[in-house]
């Protein structure tokens, strides 16, 4: 009976996960094949020999490795200065006390309601102002400090930096920067590894926004190079495929890494919020 | 460097205007405690510059007519007429609910049964499930969407073949209003159940097990313990997760934009709010209506998310 159980209950979390992986499966055979043998019937489920030949006109039709760089770049600089900024006024906001602290926290949650849609428009023309349309400046500034990260980092800085350890990193004439720098930071880092984490997807997987800014085809980041891509070659579908095999490859190899621990902290975050 | 801080940090909760000498001692305070504004300023900074004023200033757009480019004029209501007696609007308002409806509710239900299926005590492979049903939520949007545009393709795609098998005649879903939905809502499923999972089997982790073995104790049956301990104590989470995902189908707009173009397919059912108003903005440069269309749009969400807490908080079992 309880082996029954058991059984069943596998089998039901295995057909789940046939679902949920499916779609790369499905990714990586089309991307094997002609763009004629995924439009035929009945379609072909298994890998085909074409996967170099999709690469390559990949590679000649879109400046793939440039728009991965403009990612990456993007991407990095964002995680860094999150990570800096995040860690520093989190920690601050944990350890230290000052006039209207509880006030400014409270302030900082509720900027968390504000809808980002509702200002697409005028950050638009913002940006405008400043000459940053085009350039990485609008991706970046604006997302180099979130209220999200402060609240985790500050969650986890409560926990885990000892008061004591502060005080004795003061009697031996520690400044502010120091106190944070040489004492908090190393023991916040698995609290930053996750804000990284976390940051440097959403940065990597933004769409809307770089859609809107970036006007020049060479400063385009992967998911607008990909969508234009899509856009465009509507005939040679293999490549488009294979173009987005590649986009999609190095964040899930990350993920996997990673993968472990930052399910438990998507997960820890959830409940804490 | 005179302390630009004072300027902007909000510290007087209480106006002491006659007291000059407690204002001395709190200026003193903030000035003792400048190294911590200057640590935690970045953030009020950057809000008030990216969050604050283009709020504020969208208030100003919406009642501008403005291509972008050229003068700006004053036109009143008008924007705010077009949008509310525009079908197009509306179309895309139904659209996203519906889209909200047909994703949000079979995704909450079978992450729920994931997590509880995950939760059982003699589960192998925990972390090895956990990372395959989460993996969904870490692929981009745009990559997910063309990847399931061969799925959903209206002639030759993945989908039509299985109805072939059962001697269907094929479907032309993206062309189709209910089918570009469907389609939308199984992207919208197949990324966030495994997400949502994560989230309740720790919310149904960090129920204590002494609650279940109390109840058992007290000859309670698993359905009793079912709807007395495990739904009450997942209840804030349930909440959490209805509001994220509310927040998220509201704003909807890479899946349809990136299946079936600007102006939501053949049949406009991919029409949703915020693909409506990137086209009116960015692609017919009508920027004071998209700043209104904005508006409209944040009181939807605010609407919607009140009602959905009412709902999610009214149905109390018993507490």
């Amino acid at each position: 009976m309880f082996k029954w159980k058991s059984i069943l209950l596998h089998l039901g979390l295995i057909a789940g996960l046939l679902l949920s992986i499916f779609p790369f499966y499905w990714l990586l055979v089309m991307a094997t094949r002609t763009t004629s043998d995924i439009y035929s019937f009945p379609p072909k489920l298994w890998f085909g020999p074409h996967l170099l030949d999709n690469v390559s006109r990949v590679l000649s039709s879109i400046d793939f490795f440039g728009a991965f760089w403009n990612t990456l770049f993007v991407a990095a600089a964002c995680t860094l200065l999150v990570l800096f900024f995040d860690s520093l006024a989190g920690f601050t906001f944990a350890k230290f006390q000052f006039p209207g602290k509880k006030w400014l926290f409270v302030l900082l949650l509720a900027t968390m309601m504000a809808p980002a849609q509702l200002s697409l428009v005028p950050s638009f023309v913002i940006m405008a102002e400043f000459g940053w349309v085009g350039s990485y400046k609008a991706l970046i500034i604006p997302g180099m400090v979130n209220a999200f990260g402060i609240f985790w980092i500050r969650q986890y800085a409560q926990e885990s930096v000892p008061s004591e350890l502060l005080d004795a990193g003061k009697i031996d004439g520690c400044g502010f920067f120091r106190l944070y720098w040489n004492i908090s930071l190393p023991i916040l880092r698995p609290a930053l590894s996750f804000l990284a984490a976390f940051t440097f997807i959403g940065v990597w997987n933004d769409y809307l926004w770089p859609l809107i800014i970036l006007n020049d085809e060479s400063k385009f980041t992967l998911q607008v190079a990909l969508s234009s891509l899509n856009g465009i070659y509507t005939t040679d579908y293999s490549m488009v495929i294979a173009g987005t095999l590649l986009a999609v490859i190095p964040l899930i190899v990350m993920f996997l890494f990673i993968s472990k621990q930052f399910i438990s902290d998507i997960a820890a975050g959830a409940i804490k919020s | 460097m005179d302390n630009p801080l004072l300027n902007h940090t909000p510290v007087e909760h209480k106006p002491v205007p006659k007291k000059s000498k407690s204002q001395d001692r709190l200026s003193a305070q903030i000035w003792k405690h400048r190294k911590e504004y200057l640590a935690i300023s970045p953030f009020y900074i950057l809000f008030a510059i990216f969050g604050l004023f283009p709020i504020a200033f969208s208030m100003f757009l919406s009642f501008q007519k403005w291509d972008g480019i050229g003068e700006m004029t004053f036109n009143g209501l008008n924007n705010y007429q077009f949008m509310l007696t525009d079908p197009e609007f509306w179309r895309a308002v139904g659209n996203t609910l519906l889209i909200w409806i047909y994703s949000t509710i079979p995704m909450l239900f079978i992450a729920l049964v994931v997590a509880f299926l995950l939760n059982a005590s003699f589960v192998r492979f925990r972390t090895f499930f956990r990372i395959g049903y989460f993996l969904p939520n870490v692929t981009s949007l745009v990559a997910v969407a063309i990847v399931f545009g061969t799925v959903f393709s209206n002639n030759y795609g993945l989908l039509n073949y299985i109805l072939s098998l059962f001697g269907l005649n094929s479907v032309e879903w993206l062309n189709k209003t209910w089918g570009i939905q469907l389609a939308i809502s199984v992207m919208v499923i197949w990324r966030w159940a495994g997400y949502n999972a994560i989230i309740y089997l720790a919310g149904l982790q960090s129920i204590p097990t002494v609650l279940y073995e109390a109840a058992k104790i007290d000859g309670a049956s698993g359905i009793q313990s079912f709807f007395k301990i495990t739904i009450p104590n997942l209840r804030p989470i349930i909440l959490f997760t209805v509001i994220t995902s509310t927040i998220g189908g509201m704003q909807i707009f890479t899946e349809p934009q990136v299946l079936v173009g600007n102006d939501g397919g053949v049949s406009g059912g991919g029409l949703t709010i915020v693909l409506y108003l990137y086209r009116e903005a960015f692609v017919n440069n009508y920027f004071g209506y998209g700043a209104a269309v904005g508006w409209g749009m944040f009181v939807l969400i605010a609407l919607f998310s009140i009602v959905n807490w009412k709902m999610v908080q009214g149905n109390p079992s018993n507490d």
